[in-house]
């Protein structure tokens, strides 16, 4: 029997000791424990292994970040909705449309849910309003098999990879219709067929995750290179990146070089919490270098720097088997948090409302289409009148809609229901049966009996 | 009785040694140094060493491996190769990585062979792409993993030790846990995800190289939670583990990594989850553990059997959830008295759940002749001078048997 090395994290920093010391890329030494770096002669020092292009000096000066400027953020379009970049190249002026339409729906959509909310109709609601231009903007540079993880405020990224009206009203109202079976708070979205995993409420649990699946993603064309490079999109907001959960995913992204774009949305708040209080470096786009990861920062109410910023990502995300990239878009939450939340608690209505007036991104890429002649007031009136039509004929039909079986409590939390589950299904029928009048079953298809099987 | 056996036993049960330097022959250390805190007292009758050697809890001869039932028949007429614990685990992840191009093997320090020598090997095999390390970060490695298996790959991961598995506990409870139930009719599961990782008490693991935290996990719908007795079983059910669709925990016995050797079958083949199983039939008392405990309680049993001229049934949960309470509460209907023993503390353990189930079943109730005695470590933390005071021991077993037959 062979003897054993030492076991454990207790002798983790043993690793300085010289015992585990390994050169960059591991695997390429597999077995080895000795590191091939070595002295060259004539060289500016030692070659430290955790920092190996670092020069000596003899200056004893601490970094600062007010040393660096701040990373500058990219525009494409001006708020009046001119081009500004000469080396930009708009889309189509159908898919500009496509981008607007869509913009437009998820801001109607948030306004009559919100309200129906207000009126008990709904429990709950996440107005993504002043954000739009990020999601849709991000969304219409993926390809339809790439692969998407989210937040919570991405109506956008849905409306523009395809779910209907009928998708949204059936997960709001949790009604028979709903993927989801009813068992999610509402704008917990998901689609198998849009390539979307479902959303959880838990912050910041999607981006390692994100960091897995674009590991997968890039293992399964190694397999087999008939399949077309994929990447993974993960969005998240600059309150979540400041959970662990952030800094394990870039990390672990950087060192597994995995073919996925973190799109972080700044809106300045994390509920009331406003960003001076979020961190003190220069925003989260300061931190991607860090960690080795290529990073941009845009103009969130830029439909068009949004959008060309997510095409290059995606190409520099497939460069070299893949890597990392890190996207930052500015922005302002122009509605409250959620409807739990009255955001007149912790700012200004003033604020609010300048930020409406003076920028957003519905506005920006009117003016632009307005300016090419493709838009004009008549057609934004009948937009309007139409989308609000179709919202309202989908949320009264979701709203009357039956609610799934309660049989559907007790499946999916394994793949097959335990004895235990059954017995417990059993139970709660039998209460159920001897209780009648304790119940209130109609809503629910089959009613008790759906517990039945 | 300090043969060299006895001695040897007692260094393999330690999960350090020394260091060395790492070279590719690693040479057995001659040198032996005494360790006085495990030895027992000279006295000792039910307190001594268990001898692994002789404990039929090991099929020591491939005959008594190749006669287990649970075996399909082919693997029956094959060949068996001596291995311990962590051969056992290294040859079921060898096997799992050559079966499925999508399983990946990944942690911390798993290249080099891994800390307990599990991976040992696999990198070369498979390639650095599918057998890697990761960055030291526990909710990143899970994180990583549930991804990775969201998207159609077999992702075992390593917890370096369970102790350290808290910091992904939020990814194991609210995401992979929750996954297939709140995705609904997509249907997406996390059938993909194993996470293994060492667990319990070692000899001088203290607070952090020693815990147990099962019964964190058994309070989760939607893990299955595992822990293996032996070589045979830790392969049948860790290939099982890596097939489920559903997304399981498995707990390696980390005692055992050297000390538990048997005659293991050489091919793929699976053990079932979520069944216990009987090693020993009895009538008069039934005996519930699980884990490294399992030879606690083989030594516990044998005395009482000798001195109090009783029959007792042991019966290896093996998956501690979701659990086999049939096999459970059909034993205790027929011996009448039930003892339950575990390494993790008593307060709201496993045997928690195991004694209120016989208690609460009906037809068991009625058949109960003594209390449901639990025998399991203290409600306290792991402290490294007191391990074997906290450890349930062959004493405790023994003197909760001889309660439970004399009430």
């Amino acid at each position: 029997m062979n003897t054993q090395r030492i076991g454990g994290r207790l002798f983790r920093d043993a690793r300085a000791s010289g015992l585990f010391l390994r050169s960059r890329g591991c695997g390429r030494c597999m077995g080895r424990g000795y590191s091939s770096l070595s002295q060259k002669p004539g060289a500016a020092g030692v070659r430290f292994p955790g920092a190996v292009n670092s020069k000596f000096t003899s200056t004893l000066q601490f970094e600062h970040p007010s040393t660096y400027t701040a990373i500058p953020t990219y525009r494409a379009m001006s708020p009046e909705g001119d081009l500004i970049d000469p080396e930009f190249t708009p889309a189509s002026d159908e898919l500009a449309l496509e981008m607007y339409v869509n913009m437009v729906k998820v801001s109607i959509m948030d306004v009559i849910m919100f309200d129906a909310q207000r009126q008990g109709r709904l429990s709950f609601y996440m107005p993504s309003q002043g954000e739009e231009g990020t999601c849709v903007g991000s969304a219409s540079a993926l390809e339809k098999d790439d692969v998407v993880f989210s937040q919570y405020r991405e109506a956008g990224v849905f409306m523009q990879r395809g779910f209907t009206w009928e998708d949204f009203m059936s997960q709001l109202f949790a009604n028979r219709k709903d993927p989801g079976k009813g068992r999610n708070m509402p704008v917990h979205y998901g689609s198998r067929e849009l390539n979307i995993h479902t959303i959880s409420s838990p912050l910041a649990t999607q981006i390692p995750q994100a960091s897995g699946a674009a590991y997968a993603l890039k293992m399964q064309r190694l397999a087999n290179p008939n399949i077309p490079p994929r990447v993974v999109a993960c969005y998240f907001g600059e309150g979540a990146a400041s959970e662990g959960d952030f800094h394990a995913a870039l990390n672990i992204a950087a060192t597994r070089s995995c073919p996925v774009i973190f799109i972080c949305r700044n809106n300045g708040y994390a509920i009331s919490t406003p960003t001076l209080e979020q961190y003190r470096g220069d925003g989260i786009a300061s931190r991607g270098t860090g960690y080795g990861i290529d990073t941009i920062r845009v103009d969130g109410n830029d439909i068009w720097a949004v959008r060309a910023a997510t095409q290059k990502a995606r190409s520099l995300a497939l460069t070299d088997g893949g890597r990392p990239v890190l996207l930052e878009a500015m922005s302002y939450r122009i509605s409250h948090h959620s409807t739990s939340d009255d955001s007149f608690a912790y700012r200004a209505r003033v604020e609010v409302e300048d930020w409406k007036r003076r920028d957003n991104p519905i506005v920006r890429l009117r003016k632009y289409l307005e300016k090419r002649g493709a838009w004009d007031e008549e057609k934004e009136k009948e937009l309007r009148i139409k989308v609000r039509k179709e919202v309202l004929r989908a949320f009264a039909d979701a709203e009357k809609e039956k609610k799934g079986s309660l049989k559907s409590m007790f499946e999916d939390v394994y793949a097959e229901m335990t004895p235990e589950l059954r017995g417990q299904m059993e139970e709660l029928r039998g209460v159920m049966e001897r209780y009648p009048e304790e119940y209130d079953v109609g809503e629910f298809e089959g009613g008790v009996a759906g517990l039945r099987g | 009785m300090r043969t060299s056996t006895g001695i040897r036993l007692l260094q393999s049960q330690s999960s350090f040694s020394r260091s060395m330097p790492l070279t590719h022959n690693v040479r057995r250390s001659t040198r032996f140094l005494p360790r006085y805190y495990s030895t027992h007292p000279p006295q000792a009758k039910l307190n001594t060493p268990i001898d692994y050697s002789t404990t039929p809890i090991l099929c020591h001869s491939t005959s008594s491996a190749l006669s287990n039932h649970e075996l399909p028949p082919d693997i029956r007429a094959g060949t068996t190769k001596r291995m311990n614990l962590f051969q056992s685990i290294n040859d079921a992840l060898s096997l799992a990585l050559q079966r499925d191009e999508n399983a990946l093997l990944f942690g911390e320090d798993v290249a080099f062979g891994g800390v307990f020598r599990c991976s040992m090997g696999l990198a070369e095999q498979f390639g650095s792409e599918r057998v890697f390390n990761t960055p030291l970060s526990e909710q990143g490695i899970i994180g990583f993993a549930i991804g990775a298996a969201a998207e159609g790959m077999k992702a075992i991961a390593e917890i370096q030790f369970a102790d350290y598995v808290y910091p992904a506990f939020d990814q194991l409870v609210n995401e992979a846990a929750k996954w297939r139930y709140r995705d609904g009719e997509n249907g997406r599961g996390l059938g993909g995800l194993t996470v293994r990782m060492p667990c319990g008490a070692v000899g001088h693991g203290a607070l952090y190289h020693s815990q147990s935290p099962e019964s964190l996990f058994t309070h989760i719908p939607g893990l299955r939670v595992i822990m293996p007795r032996s070589p045979i079983q830790a392969k049948g059910l860790l290939l099982s583990a890596i097939q489920s669709p559903d997304p399981c925990i498995f707990m390696e016995p980390k005692a055992l990594y050297r000390a538990a050797v048997e005659q293991v079958p050489l091919e793929h083949y699976t053990l079932p989850l979520s069944v216990a199983e009987i090693v020993k039939p009895g009538k008069d008392l039934t005996l519930v553990s699980y884990g490294h405990p399992m030879y606690t309680c083989q030594a516990a049993l044998e005395a009482a059997e000798r001195d109090l001229g009783v029959s007792i049934e042991l019966i290896d949960l093996r998956t501690v959830y979701p659990w086999d309470k049939e096999t459970v509460l059909q034993s205790v209907r027929k011996t009448g008295r039930c003892v339950i023993v575990h390494e993790s503390m008593v307060n709201a353990g496993v045997g928690a759940e195991v004694a209120a189930s016989i208690q609460g079943d009906q037809q068991t109730f009625l058949r109960l002749e003594a209390p449901v005695k639990r025998v399991a470590g203290w409600a306290i933390h792991m402290p490294l001078m007191f391990e074997r005071f906290n450890v349930p021991d062959v004493a405790r077993v023994y003197d909760a048997i001889k309660n439970s037959i004399e009430y």
